[in-house]
């Protein structure tokens, strides 16, 4: 089966180790990918704030590009890029009016018109449902027999109307995909809820939150760390981990954080025996030192 | 067939705190978790604790959580949910205090709904003398749904984390009203959700969508109030700003950088500049700060499809 990749804006910019970590598992695995060189934002919800009509004509260009390219998959590395894209995917799908009006734009800007014979899919679907977890398994070398805890973040669950991948109550893609590099998933309940990257900052004070109870409970039941399949929620775990603890700190004076957070590029990447420093792991601020350590 | 039903029971008046407890219902076909906890009240135990009235997803009253999630037990098929979840784990709603078994106290929810108002106005708050519209219902994007049951509120991530943000049901309730042509008051009641608890503590985690057991999909009536709010002229907040400027950005470059949205959004507010930048400066140094303004293959298209939109509105 060809993809062609929709790498994302976060994955080009803040988080270039995504990038960098995909290229090196979608490489040794073989999967035969189109990278979309002339790729535009897919909005992440905010565009359709300002002006629906905009965002939808932005993602028709990306599936329409596809599709002229006789390629009728499109691969997702980002969460929210997977929801949003994937999303309006489904809409314009359903919905002719929908889907002629936005065509009208799209050919009077760019030529292009999309069909809606496109399919969008996340990595983690890919390899789940396409590629197969026991086919994965090949390739791993090094399995890490760390506790890891799944965090799937908001998009690609729900709307469950348009991912239908997954169970939105229950998920189990990410699990999968953590037993198959010979680790162990952390049970939690903050693996399905929001990491509030979308307020960070605006309203920190419920970002900081979310990221403070997350991580924190990850780490009461024992992670070594958290794996994402999402780049904003990454930047938000991450990034502002340290935050997220002083603000921990001002109730409850003992409790740290201090969980690395992994792309899940990496994770599959640390089992088939790339070197933190190939997967980008030096550009992470919260130290991914004390996992490495374990699983070495 | 025999089921198991495990309860999460509590009556903070005598226990210490909640304790599952297992009941066994001989279920009929096609009975719900409504009936099936009446049944047990009446021939198990008399104190099980729930509200419940119309047994047709109408009242709003029977909401509770089931395996985890917000649900209407009268809507709930039970042999489904078992399927589904290889058990069947019932307990109150989250985010409200429980007074006894699955009751909770929702005084909080209803000032919240009172508070957008809910009511067409004249601009000085006095009633609107209501006349039927036809078409009302489509302009409402099904706002006007709502049956008030409190599921959305008790799964909203935002309102765990702040229990002061007005929430899901009130907003959608306050864009039934915005949407309304009848009403006159818009501009008062927008200007009201543009504070700490209103419109922009929302983070968008889709959860009240999901679980709105009336497909009322409050988020989405959230963007549009935000949609309003901008039109109307409460533009220059840092959340507003959020909006535009990303929009701005992705219209220029086609595509986002997240190094240049921050100082973009703060412009002007001192204060919010400070606290991002030590930030700014940690992430430079670990490679996550990309170059602004490198040329993007595409963005020519991308420009033009900005401008159609903008020509068009
Ligand atoms: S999630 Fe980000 S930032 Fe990413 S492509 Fe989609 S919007 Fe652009
Ligand atoms: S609210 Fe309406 S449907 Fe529900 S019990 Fe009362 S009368 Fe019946
Ligand atoms: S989308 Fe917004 S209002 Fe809805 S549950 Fe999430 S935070 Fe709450
Ligand atoms: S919006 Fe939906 S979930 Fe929320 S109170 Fe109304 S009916 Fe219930
Ligand atoms: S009993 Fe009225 S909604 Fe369930």
């Amino acid at each position: 089966m060809k993809y062609a990749l929709f790498p994302g804006c976060a994955a080009k910019g803040a988080t270039p180790e995504l990038y960098a970590s995909t290229m090196k598992v979608v490489g040794r695995l073989g999967l035969d990918i189109v990278e979309l060189e002339a790729f535009n934002c897919c909005g992440a919800g905010v565009i359709t704030e300002a002006d629906p009509d905009l965002a939808y004509t932005l993602n028709a260009r990306t599936l329409a590009t596809a599709e002229k390219m006789g390629i009728n998959n499109v691969m997702t590395i980002c969460g929210t890029c997977q929801g949003i894209l994937g999303g309006a995917n489904k809409n314009l799908q359903e919905d002719e009016a929908l889907r002629e009006r936005i065509n009208r734009a799209l050919k009077d800007t760019t030529g292009l018109e999309y069909h809606g014979t496109v399919e969008v899919k996340h990595l983690q679907w890919i390899l789940v449902k396409d590629f197969g977890v026991d086919e994965l398994g090949k390739f791993i070398t090094h399995p890490l027999h760390v506790s890891i805890a799944p965090f799937y973040g908001c998009y690609i669950l729900r709307p469950s109307r348009a991912t239908g991948f997954d169970d939105w109550e229950n998920p189990t893609s990410l699990e999968k995909l953590i037993r198959a590099v010979g680790a162990y998933p952390v049970e939690y309940d903050g693996r399905t809820k929001c990491c509030g990257f979308p307020v960070l900052l605006e309203k920190d004070q419920i970002s900081l939150s979310m990221v403070a109870q997350n991580v924190g409970e990850a780490k009461e039941k024992g992670s070594d760390a958290m794996v994402t399949p999402c780049p904003l929620c990454h930047m938000s775990l991450d990034i502002y981990q340290e935050r997220a603890e002083d603000r921990l700190q001002q109730e409850h004076p003992d409790q740290t954080l201090g969980v690395p957070i992994l792309h899940l590029p990496q994770l599959l990447g640390l089992a088939m025996g790339f070197s933190p420093k190939e997967l980008g792991m030096k550009r992470h601020l919260v130290s991914p030192a004390p996992l490495i350590e374990k699983i070495q | 067939m025999r089921v198991k039903i495990t309860v999460q029971k509590f009556n903070p008046e005598v226990d210490q705190k909640p304790y599952p407890r297992d009941y066994f219902v001989e279920a009929s076909r096609g009975m719900t978790l409504l009936s099936a906890l009446l049944k047990i009240k009446a021939e198990t135990d008399g104190t099980l604790t729930f509200r419940a009235s119309c047994r047709a997803a109408i009242c709003g009253s029977c909401a509770m959580q089931v395996n985890g999630s917000q649900k209407l037990a009268c809507k709930l098929p039970l042999k489904e949910e078992l399927e589904h979840h290889g058990k069947i784990e019932v307990g109150p709603m989250a985010n409200m205090p429980v007074i006894k078994d699955m009751v909770v106290q929702m005084n909080p929810f209803w000032e919240k709904v009172r508070a957008v108002d809910p009511f067409l106005m004249t601009k000085d708050g006095a009633e609107v003398p209501t006349e039927a519209l036809k078409d009302l219902h489509e302009k409402l994007h099904n706002a006007d749904g709502c049956i008030l049951c409190g599921a959305c509120v008790s799964a909203c991530t935002a309102y765990e984390v702040s229990s002061g943000f007005l929430g899901p049901a009130a907003l959608a309730k306050a864009y039934r009203f915005q949407a309304d042509p009848r009403d006159q008051a818009h501009l008062p009641r927008l200007e009201a959700l543009q504070g700490p608890d209103g419109i922009w503590d929302c983070v968008r985690c889709v959860f009240c969508v999901q679980v709105c057991p009336k497909d009322v999909r409050p988020m989405e009536q959230i963007v549009r109030l935000r949609r309003l709010s901008i039109d109307a002229g409460f533009s220059d907040s840092v959340e507003a700003r959020h909006i535009t400027e990303f929009t701005k950005v992705v219209g220029k470059e086609g595509r986002l950088n997240e190094a240049l949205l921050p100082v973009l959004m703060t412009w002007g507010n001192i204060k919010k500049m400070l606290r991002i930048i030590p930030l700014g400066i940690k992430m430079f140094f670990h490679g996550k700060t990309p170059f602004p303004f490198k040329r993007v293959p595409g963005a020519d298209q991308v420009r033009a499809i900005f401008k159609y939109w903008e020509k068009a509105k």
